[in-house]
C-alpha cells in the first residue's frame, strides 16, 4: 500500500474517504465551537438566531462579551503568569537536564533517566494530589514546630505552578535532549581549537544551535501549562486560571460567551504554534 | 527459443517528461544483461516497470513471451534485489529467505530446507537465526540474492545492488554476482552507472542516455566499437577534441581540431563530410608514447610534445604531453615495461596513434 | 579538566535532583504514607491498611476501578485502529506538501485546550445540538435525541482527545520505512495483508507502543471528558479521587484511590513493555 503498488480504485477512493471524514472528525467540535461565538443567542445550539459580535464585544447584559467579563479577563492573566513562571522553569532545568544526560556519563545515569521519564506515565490527576498532600504536610510541619504559616504551600497559584512543572520539565528535557543529540561535538571542539574556554565555546556555538528547540520547548511548555486542566484542578486556590474557570462557568450552563473565549484561545494557540514553526524552520 | 524478458516500445511520461523513449530489447535466457547509463537516464524506470512498481505509457513487457502489463508486482515470476537491498529487519535471516517461500503457500519443513540450501548456496551456511544488522555488506547482498533466488524467478533483477559497499568489496562482488548467476543459471538484469560493474559482468549491455538505448551489444562491441559519441565518451576514458573535418576520403578523415591540432582518423562507416563539425575520441591506450620519433614511424598521426604532467596510479598510470606547438593537452597511457619509469615533468617525449583508433562522431548526434 | 568536569556535573546533577526529589518522589512517599494512615480521633491518626480495605469492600468503588480500566483499555484499542490508517496515510501515501499539510492539520485541535475540544463536542451531541437536530431536519428522528451522557459519548470524547499521541507517534515511526522495504515484501509475492502483518505493523510496534501507553495513561487519568460527557454517572475513577480530597475532605481514602490508579497505570504500561520487548527509555525517550 504505497503509491507504487497498483490498488484497484475502489480502494483507493474508499481509503481517501476515509481520511477526509477522519480530518472532518477532527475539525467538526472546534468548528462548531467557533461557529457558536457569533449566534445572537443565549444558548450556543441551534436555532441559529443570526450573526453578532456581542459575545466578543458586547457591554450590556444579558450579552456581555468577552473583553469586558471581568472574571474571564482575570483568569486569562492568571493562566498567562502561571503558563509563563512554568515554562521558563522547565525550560531552565530542561537544558540542565538535557546537558546532565547527554554530556556526561556517570553512574545510575540510565536509573535517574527512567526516573526523569517517569513523570510522563504519572496521571495528571495522581501528580496533583501527590503535590497537594506533600505541601499541606510540610505547611503542618511548620505551623506545628515554628508557627510559621507559609501561605505558598497551600493550594493557590504557587503550588499550581509547582504542579505543572513537575511534569512540564520531562517534556522540555526531551524536546532540548533531542537536539542536543544532534548537535555535533566538533563544533564544539572546534570552538575550543579556535582559542574558546569550555563556557564560551557553549555559549557561542552551542546554545545558539539549541535556539530553536529552547523556544519549541518554552512554546510547548506554555500552551501545555495554559490548557492544563487535571493538576491544576487539584491545586488550585481562589485564583482559577482560565481552564478552571471555563469548567466552573460550563458546570452551570453555557452561553456563547465561552466559545468566544474559546475561539480566541484557538487564534492565541495557532498563532504561538505558528510562531514556534517558523523558528523551527529558521534553525 | 523465446526470450525469457522482451520490452518492446516502451515509453514512460511524467508529466510532460520522457523519462524512457520507445525502449524495445530482449534478453535471452540465462543470459546475464545489463543497463548502463549515467543517473537519471531512466534506467532505474525501465527495472521498476518490469517490476511491476510503475505502469508503462506505452509499449509492452513480455515475460517468457507472456504480456505481464495487467499482472501485479506480487505476481509476476520477477524478482527483485533492491539498491539499499530491503532485507527486513524485523525478520532473523531464516525468515527473510523463506518470506517468499511462505507467501507462496509452501509446508515449512520444505521451507526450512529451501532456506538451508539456499545459505549453503551462498556459502553461508547456519546463519539463519542472525539477525540482519549483525551482517556485514557483503553477506546482506548475498542473502539478498538468495531471497529472491529461491524463489526460482524467470528473471532477477538488481538495482546497483553494489552501490553502497566500499571499493575493495565491491570488486570482490562482482566476480561473486557472475559466479552466482552461473551457479543458478538465471536470467540477470542489472542497472548500474558503473561501467566497470557492467563491463566485467554482463553478457550483454545496453548504454542508455536521456530515455534511449544508445547501443546493445557486449563489452568489446561497446569498448571498441562504439556507434555513438555518447557511448564513445561514457564507455572508458577518452581523449575527446572538437574540430572540423578538412578532408573526407572514404574510412579516412583528416580533422582540425578548434585548438588547431590536425589529426587523422577514421568514421568506422558513418557518413561525414567535409567541412561538417565532429567529435573525435582517442583512448589514452590506444596511444604510442617513446623517446625518439623513428619509433613511431608505423602511425599515421605523430606528434612531438613535452611531458606536463604524470600522473602514477601503478598499472593506470597516465601521463599528459603537451604538442610543442600547444595546441592541446593529450592523455597517454604509460607501458608497464619499465622503460618510462624515470618519465620526468618537462621531458620531451613523441606520441602516435594509428588513424583506425580515433573514433569521429559529427556533433550534434548527441 | 577533571576537576570541572566534576563540577560540571554537580552543577547540572543539582536542579535535577531538587526537581525529581522535591517534586516527583518525596509527593508521592508522602501520598504512600498519607494512604496508609487512619484517623482515630481528632488530630490522631495510626498506620493502617484500612483505607484499602475500604476500597476493596465496596463494590462501587471496585466496579468504577474496573470500569474506568477496562474503557481506557478499550479506548486505546479504538484511538489505534482510527489512528493508524490515518497515520500510514500521511507518513507513506502522501508526498511532499501534502504530506505536511496534513500533519499539521493532525496537530491543530491539540492547541486547544481540552476543555475546548469537550465543549464542541458537548454542543454537538446534547438534546438541543447539532446532531440530533440534524437527526430531525432529515428526519430520522421524531423528537430531540440525547445523546450525551452515556459510555458511546465518554468513548468518543476520550479517543478524540487521544489521537494527536496515538499519530503522531505512528507517523513518526512509519515514516522511517523505507518504501523499498515495502516494494520488497510485494516482490517477493506478499499481498496488501501479509505486508502489513509482516513488515508494516512489526516496524511500526514502537510507535504503536509508545502511542498506546501515553493514549492510555492519558484516558485512564482523565477527568474533563468522563464528566462533561458522561454526566453524573460516569463512574470514573479519578472522580472518586476529586470527591474524596475536595468534597469529602477524605485525603486518606482519597489518596489511598490515587495510589491505586498509579499502581494500575504502571502495572498496565509495564505489561504492555514487557509483552512487545520495548523499554521506556526506548519509548519515550
Amino acid at each position: 500500500m504505497i503509491p507504487s503498488i497498483p490498488q484497484s480504485r475502489f480502494v483507493t477512493t474508499a481509503y481517501t474517504a476515509y481520511v477526509v471524514l477522519f480530518f472532518i472528525f477532527l475539525a467538526l467540535p472546534l468548528i462548531v465551537v467557533a461557529a457558536f461565538a457569533f449566534n445572537d443567542s443565549q444558548f450556543p445550539s441551534l436555532p441559529w438566531e443570526g450573526f453578532t459580535w456581542n459575545w466578543f464585544f458586547g457591554s450590556e447584559r444579558p450579552m456581555i462579551g468577552a473583553f469586558h467579563e471581568r472574571s474571564i479577563l482575570r483568569a486569562i492573566g492568571t493562566s498567562v503568569f502561571v503558563a509563563f513562571c512554568v515554562s521558563a522553569l522547565s525550560m531552565v532545568v530542561g537544558l540542565s537536564n538535557a546537558f546532565l544526560f547527554n554530556r556526561y556519563k556517570f553512574r545510575g545515569q540510565s536509573i535517574l533517566y527512567v526516573f526523569m521519564l517517569l513523570p510522563l506515565v504519572i496521571p495528571g490527576i495522581v501528580l496533583g494530589i501527590s503535590i497537594l498532600v506533600a505541601s499541606s504536610r510540610l505547611a503542618n510541619g511548620l505551623w506545628d514546630g515554628f508557627q510559621w504559616d507559609v501561605e505558598a504551600l497551600r493550594p493557590g497559584l504557587w503550588l499550581v505552578i509547582l504542579g505543572q512543572f513537575s511534569f512540564i520539565t520531562t517534556i522540555a528535557t526531551l524536546v532540548i535532549g533531542a537536539r542536543l543529540q544532534k548537535f555535533d561535538k566538533t563544533l564544539e571542539e572546534a570552538a575550543l581549537n579556535l582559542g574558546a574556554g569550555r563556557l564560551t565555546a557553549i555559549r557561542t556555538v552551542t546554545l545558539p544551535y539549541l535556539a530553536p528547540a529552547m523556544i519549541g520547548a518554552f512554546v510547548v511548555a506554555f500552551l501545555m501549562s495554559f490548557e492544563n486542566f487535571n493538576t491544576t484542578l487539584m491545586l488550585v486556590g481562589s485564583d482559577a486560571p482560565l481552564t478552571i474557570a471555563m469548567f466552573d462557568r460550563l458546570k452551570e450552563g453555557s452561553t456563547p460567551l465561552l466559545n468566544a473565549v474559546s475561539l480566541l484561545l484557538m487564534l492565541g494557540s495557532s498563532l504561538l504554534a505558528l510562531v514556534m514553526i517558523a523558528f523551527q524552520k529558521k534553525g | 527459443m523465446t526470450p525469457d524478458l522482451q520490452c518492446t516500445n516502451l515509453t514512460k511520461k511524467f508529466g510532460e517528461t520522457t523519462a524512457v523513449d520507445n525502449v524495445s530489447f530482449s534478453v535471452p535466457a540465462g543470459s546475464f544483461f545489463s543497463i548502463l547509463g549515467p543517473s537519471g537516464c531512466g534506467k532505474t524506470t525501465i527495472m521498476r516497470m518490469i517490476a511491476g512498481f510503475l505502469e508503462p505509457s506505452s509499449g509492452d513487457i513480455q515475460i517468457k513471451g507472456n504480456s505481464v502489463l495487467n499482472v501485479p508486482p506480487n505476481k509476476r515470476h520477477v524478482n527483485m534485489v533492491f539498491q539499499h537491498l530491503a532485507l527486513f529487519p524485523m525478520m532473523n535471516i531464516a525468515d527473510n529467505i523463506g518470506y517468499g517461500l511462505r507467501r507462496a503457500g509452501m509446508h515449512k519443513k520444505d521451507i526450512g530446507f529451501k532456506v538451508d540450501e539456499a545459505l549453503e548456496r551462498i556459502g553461508l551456511p547456519g546463519i539463519g537465526h542472525r539477525r540482519v544488522d549483525e551482517l556485514s555488506g557483503g553477506q546482506k547482498q548475498r542473502v539478498a540474492i538468495a531471497r529472491c533466488m529461491v524463489l526460482e524467478p524467470d528473471v532477477l533483477l538488481l538495482d546497483e545492488p553494489l552501490g553502497a559497499l566500499d571499493l575493495k568489496l565491491r570488486e570482490h562482488m562482482k566476480v561473486e554476482l557472475k559466479t552466482l548467476q552461473a551457479a543458478f543459471d538465471t536470467t540477470f538484469v542489472y542497472i548500474t552507472h558503473d561501467q566497470s560493474e557492467a563491463l566485467v559482468m554482463s553478457d550483454n549491455i545496453a548504454v542508455m542516455n536521456a530515455g534511449r538505448f544508445e547501443q546493445v551489444g557486449s563489452a568489446q562491441d561497446l569498448y571498441y566499437r562504439p556507434d555513438t559519441a555518447f557511448v564513445a565518451g561514457f564507455v572508458g576514458d577518452s581523449n575527446r577534441w572538437s574540430g572540423k573535418v578538412v578532408k573526407q576520403d572514404g574510412n579516412n578523415t583528416l580533422v582540425q581540431t578548434t585548438s588547431g591540432l590536425t589529426l587523422r582518423g577514421a568514421t568506422q562507416g558513418r557518413s561525414l563530410s567535409q567541412g561538417d563539425t565532429v567529435d573525435a575520441f582517442v583512448r589514452p591506450e590506444a596511444i604510442r608514447i617513446a623517446h625518439n620519433a623513428e619509433d613511431l614511424a608505423s602511425f599515421d598521426n605523430q606528434i612531438s610534445g613535452t611531458v606536463t604532467s604524470i600522473l602514477f596510479n601503478g598499472a593506470a598510470s597516465r601521463v599528459m604531453v603537451r604538442d610543442t606547438e600547444g595546441h592541446e593537452e593529450v592523455a597517454v597511457n604509460l607501458p608497464q615495461s619499465g622503460e618510462f619509469a624515470n618519465l620526468t615533468k618537462g621531458a620531451p617525449v613523441h606520441i602516435g596513434w594509428a588513424s583506425d583508433q580515433a573514433n569521429c562522431f559529427s556533433a550534434g548526434a548527441s | 579538566m577533571h576537576r570541572e568536569a566534576k563540577l560540571g556535573l554537580i552543577l547540572l546533577l543539582t536542579p535535577f535532583l531538587l526537581w525529581l526529589s522535591l517534586l516527583i518522589v518525596i509527593p508521592h512517599i508522602d501520598l504512600l504514607l498519607v494512604s496508609l494512615r487512619e484517623r482515630v480521633g481528632v488530630g490522631q491518626y495510626e498506620i493502617s491498611l484500612g483505607n484499602y480495605f475500604t476500597f476493596f469492600t465496596e463494590p462501587l468503588y471496585m466496579v468504577t476501578f474496573l470500569r474506568t480500566a477496562v474503557m481506557s483499555i478499550f479506548a486505546t484499542i479504538l484511538t489505534l485502529l482510527i489512528g493508524f490508517p490515518v497515520a500510514y496515510y500521511i507518513a507513506k501515501m502522501a508526498k511532499g506538501r501534502a504530506q505536511s499539510a496534513l500533519f499539521l492539520l493532525c496537530l491543530v485541535p491539540f492547541w486547544v485546550s481540552e476543555l475546548v475540544r469537550t465543549f464542541g463536542w458537548m454542543i454537538l451531541l446534547r438534546e438541543t445540538g447539532i446532531i440530533s437536530n440534524l437527526l430531525q431536519s432529515v428526519g430520522l428522528a421524531s423528537g430531540p435525541v440525547e445523546m450525551l451522557y452515556n459510555d458511546a459519548a465518554i468513548m468518543v470524547g476520550l479517543v478524540y482527545t487521544s489521537m494527536l499521541f496515538m499519530v503522531v507517534p505512528l507517523i513518526t515511526t512509519l515514516e522511517s520505512l523505507s518504501d523499498e522495504v515495502v516494494e520488497a515484501g510485494y516482490d517477493l509475492g506478499g499481498n496488501g495483508f501479509s505486508v502489513l502483518r509482516e513488515i508494516i505493523i512489526p516496524h511500526a510496534m514502537p510507535g504503536i507502543v509508545s502511542g498506546s501507553i501515553v493514549v492510555f495513561m492519558l484516558c485512564l487519568g482523565n477527568y474533563l471528558t468522563p464528566t462533561m460527557l458522561g454526566g453524573k454517572e460516569s463512574l470514573w475513577f479519578t472522580e472518586l479521587i476529586y470527591s474524596q480530597f475536595i468534597v469529602r475532605f477524605n485525603w486518606e481514602l482519597g489518596a489511598a484511590f490515587g495510589f491505586l490508579l498509579l499502581i494500575l497505570s504502571s502495572v498496565i504500561v509495564w505489561g504492555m513493555l514487557r509483552l512487545t520487548g520495548q523499554s521506556l527509555e526506548k519509548t519515550m525517550g
